[in-house]
């Protein structure tokens, strides 16, 4: 069993490895302007490794099953590495229908992030509630990750969209959205590289505060920033907090993620300073000129394409999945449960998109500027609820 | 109703019609409809049909079914909805907080003002507001009015469409091309082309219409009616024939009349079993997360009979019961019978059953009972008589006992803590000493007390929670949904692709249009005319507006 798991863990890190590699091999492909055989070598390369990374982690998943006793999406971690390697595949399926290498520059390092980001959580195997133990955990889970892999390719395609066609010879609000999005994309490097630091590093304080009234404890892995409202560290020969988190917070946990955030922005601000300095313009003007051969209509088209996709696979997969289970294991079909509120948001985001998408004026820059919207919510329903706000879905 | 002529073919159409249904001539007249005057392209939405909304405006009825036939209108209906439904995330719903809490209290407590607000704007329960739910009807009707105003002239126009077209619509495709001379050879290539490509052709004096995909355009109107099946299913629930919601909890060993069912089903609470991992050699493998974790529930479960009551017709006779099915109840796995299903929802481990107390002389160390009693606590008796001359009457009792304020109340009726107040009336006495007993409690009143009374023993069972369902929407709402799947798959999985070839002299005129995926469409024509001299067509929009 040991074996197995650990086997599970090593397939997950090669695929991580063959993705970035991968998104290397894309990029060489971008600067290549030869146009001949060698460079069909390349796109050949590029994408072979990529589908080798999908399937190493096809066998980190079935591996993790097998250990485990059921599909390995049951927390965080299962989850959202399950939604970086539905990203991988949605790619691999668009890119057979457009062979478009930008797509895989742009997705695969977002599907590596995701893949990242999940692994700073907790990665034992561990035991399904009994609300959970159903066929419809692995039904209801994966078309709903399939579905918003999906619509997150017209994501990726909205971005490289809007960094080739936002006029970057002058500073605009545009210019500044879209330095937004980058810096978060930073920052969740940030939480990646902050987390990792202080694990290999084994860092831990604990403080002592009272929450409903009951002196509870909490572990803070990362140095205190914010410490937790009222509370005294017991941990010797660590520093103390720069500032309590405010007492609105709610929930036992609030302060410790509150000060993961800072860490995160904070990291996000570091790396996006020091980018800045190297490339002395704007992230977004430095990539520009990487873009110049693409065809704006053909991405518009495929941001549009991938919600056309996406969408009934997240309609199956997050609605009528997600209430036929609801149905079976907590005797109704919907219970506006947050997680459940935030797919329905979601869905009526791209219900919204795809009806605009009929009106004149509505392609283009304002389409992808909706599909990073759309992005925005749907990792915002993939983890902020899970994080943020307490309820059924709250398994992590 | 005035009918539009078509001045190249001679069709007519029905007023407001953009473009003849038959050769597709722009009327001219009607440009403006679809903003064609200012643009090399035409408006190709829906093929340029006469829509009543787009041609009438007079009425009080026009102007309702043309605010609720707009896209715009609908798509703002959604994003106030999406909106509101975020809203109501912010803080939980009131079925979401604790259930003995009072929420006006509660949400100002736990969130000071702004759950004070929350509350006072009726977020607390959002999605049952009467504006929210007309919100959800506002989008029910405009999907409706939407849908006809639609479907109906794009079906006419589709049906008339014929193989010729004119030239001025044509040209004003988004793809297009001419191509001066077109041999023989090169013509049967490119219709064996389209062909193999699964394109149906329709020819009219050399004109050439190759169509596919049309089924796809009834995508959209398909999963609509789909929506609005689903929206009738989810209004249905408020009959009460319709839908029933209720719940009940059955102790170990006690059979009970289910609610809701007139007394016809009675159910057997056998046993109620709760596991746990961590006993067995195969959840050894989560050893790790259940370390940090704690315990984690494995199963709830409740082995039930469930009985039908033969005597259920006649008012006020003993219930006949036989057996109608047994099994067990675990959570994703509900029992259902007739329409019914219980599902396992809650537990209560270890409910006092009965509680036995003695009553002994106060100074007595020994405490040697000179009399004791049995309390049934689910139905108590409120006097005993006992030995040795001794009575006792419960004055008080409180099932779920706990101190509020000092004052002792219960917080649910049912036997969780139980507590009570005697009265103990001593042999030959009339004047009772008052006595305080609970669980590890047992308080003289009066300080004066003589004898005192002193738990014995108790059992306890464990109950069930079942939340019973019957819910004849169910079928609805599920027609609904694959009506709806099965629409919105046909609408954006398969795409409408004409192709139009005008002979022209020794040429051909090539124009083509497709609802969606013009990339894909592109794909098409330039195999059909592989291996030939037929120009590609051009995509007319990137020298016209971005």
């Amino acid at each position: 069993m040991e074996d197995l798991i650990s086997l599970s863990s090593n397939f997950l890190y090669l695929a991580f490895i063959m993705y970035l590699l991968a998104t290397f091999f894309f990029a060489a492909t971008i600067r290549d302007k030869r146009g001949d055989k060698k460079s069909k070598t390349l796109n050949v390369i590029s994408i072979s490794i990529t589908i080798i990374g999908f399937l190493a982690q096809t066998g980190y998943f079935i591996t993790r099953w097998i250990a485990s006793g059921h599909a390995p999406v049951s927390n965080l971690f299962e989850f959202t590495t399950f939604f970086g390697m539905m990203l991988v595949f949605a790619f691999i399926i668009i890119y057979f229908i457009y062979r478009l290498n930008i797509l895989g520059l742009f997705t695969l390092p977002v599907a590596l992030l995701i893949i990242a980001y999940g692994s700073m959580f907790p990665r034992e195997i561990s035991p399904l509630v009994p609300s959970l133990k159903s066929h419809w955990l692995y039904i209801h889970v994966t078309t709903v990750s399939l579905g918003e892999a999906i619509l997150a390719v017209s994501f990726a395609a909205g971005l490289i969209y809007l960094i080739k066609e936002i006029d970057q010879t002058k500073s605009s609000k545009r210019t500044t959205w879209l330095e937004v999005i980058i810096y978060t994309i930073f920052s969740t490097v940030g939480f990646v590289i902050v987390v990792s630091v202080y694990n290999a590093m084994d860092y831990s304080a604990t403080f002592e505060f009272t929450f409903n009234n009951e002196v509870t404890t909490v572990d803070y892995h990362l140095p205190p920033i914010a410490g937790p409202n009222d509370g005294t560290l017991l941990t010797e020969d660590r520093m103390d907090e720069i500032f309590q988190a405010p007492a609105w917070m709610q929930g036992v946990n609030a302060a410790r993620k509150f000060n993961t955030l800072i860490w995160s922005l904070l990291a996000g601000l570091v790396i996006y300073v020091l980018a800045r300095m190297i490339l002395r313009k704007r992230i977004a003007a430095a990539i520009q000129p990487l873009l110049d051969r693409t065809n704006s209509d053909l991405i518009d088209e495929i941001s549009y394409r991938a919600v056309t996709i996406g969408f009934p696979v997240f309609t199956l997969g997050g609605l009528i999945f997600a209430m036929i289970w609801a149905q079976q294991a907590w005797d109704r079909f919907w219970g506006w449960d947050p997680k459940e509120v935030w797919a329905l948001i979601t869905w009526f985001f791209y219900a919204a998109f795809l009806h605009l998408r009929l009106s004149r004026g509505w392609h283009g820059e304002k389409s992808a500027w909706l599909a990073v919207i759309g992005f925005v919510i749907i990792m915002f329903n993939l983890i902020a609820v899970n994080l943020i706000i307490a309820g059924l879905h709250s398994y992590a | 109703m005035n009918k539009v002529t078509c001045d190249a073919c001679g069709h007519i159409n029905p007023e407001g019609t953009v473009l003849c249904a038959s050769c597709g001539k722009p009327i001219d007249k009607n440009q403006h409809i679809d903003g064609n005057e200012n643009s090399n392209l035409l408006n190709m939405r829906y093929d340029g049909t006469a829509r009543r909304s787009q041609t009438y405006n007079k009425t009080i009825v026009d102007k309702v079914w043309n605010f609720f036939s707009s896209v715009k209108v609908g798509v703002t209906l959604i994003v106030i909805t999406l909106v509101a439904s975020a809203v109501g995330t912010i803080l939980p719903q009131e079925m979401y907080i604790p259930p003995n809490v009072q929420p006006s209290v509660h949400y100002k407590d736990q969130y000071g003002l702004i759950g004070q607000i929350y509350y006072q704007l009726g977020f607390h329960n959002l999605y049952s507001s009467w504006w929210y739910m007309t919100l959800l009807a506002l989008i029910g009707i405009s999907i409706v009015i939407a849908s006809i105003d639609r479907v109906v002239p794009l079906y006419r126009a589709l049906k008339n469409q014929r193989a010729r077209r004119h030239e001025s619509f044509l040209q004003r495709q988004r793809y297009f091309s001419k191509t001066e001379v077109v041999t023989e050879e090169d013509k049967a290539k490119v219709l064996a082309s389209l062909k193999k490509l699964r394109y149906n052709i329709t020819e009219e004096n050399g004109h050439l219409m190759a169509e596919k995909g049309r089924f796809s355009r009834w995508g959209p109107y398909v999963n609509h009616v789909g929506l609005i099946i689903f929206l009738i299913g989810a209004l249905l629930r408020f009959l009460p024939f319709m839908y029933i919601d209720d719940f009940v909890w059955v102790r170990e060993g006690e059979t009970k009349a289910i609610p809701q069912t007139n007394g016809e089903y009675f159910i057997e609470n056998k046993d109620f079993i709760l596991e746990t991992y961590g006993d067995s050699e195969e959840d050894q493998r989560f050893a790790e997360a259940l370390e940090r974790q704690g315990p984690v529930a494995k199963n709830f479960q409740t082995d039930a009979i469930i009985y039908k009551n033969d005597g259920a017709e006649v008012v006020g006779s003993e219930p006949d019961l036989k057996v109608l099915k047994e099994g067990s109840i675990q959570v994703n796995h509900p029992i259902k019978f007739d329409g019914f299903a219980l599902y396992q929802s809650s537990y209560q481990l270890n409910e006092f059953e009965s509680m036995s107390f003695k009553i002994h002389e106060v100074n007595d160390e020994e405490e040697l009972a000179l009399a004791s009693f049995t309390v049934d606590l689910t139905n108590p008796a409120y006097e005993y008589e006992l030995d040795n001359g001794f009575r006792v009457k419960i004055d008080q009792y409180f099932p779920d006992y706990y101190l509020d304020d000092g004052e002792p109340r219960s917080e649910t009726k049912y036997p969780r803590n139980p507590a009570f107040v005697f009265f103990v009336y001593p042999p030959n006495q009339e004047e009772p000493e008052v006595s305080f007993a609970g669980i590890g409690r047992n308080i003289d009143a009066s300080g004066q007390n003589q004898y005192k009374i002193g738990l014995q023993g108790f059992d306890v069972r464990d109950v069930t929670g079942l939340s019973v369902r019957r819910d004849y929407t169910l079928p609805i709402l599920g027609l609904g949904g694959i009506i709806f799947m099965i629409g919105v798959v046909q609408g954006m999985y398969w795409y409408h692709r004409r192709v139009w070839i005008h002979p022209k002299e020794n040429g051909w005129w090539i124009a083509a249009h497709t609802n969606k995926n013009w990339f894909g469409l592109k794909k098409d024509i330039e195999k059909a005319i592989q291996n030939t001299n037929i120009t590609m067509v051009k995509d007319q929009q990137d020298n016209n507006e971005k």
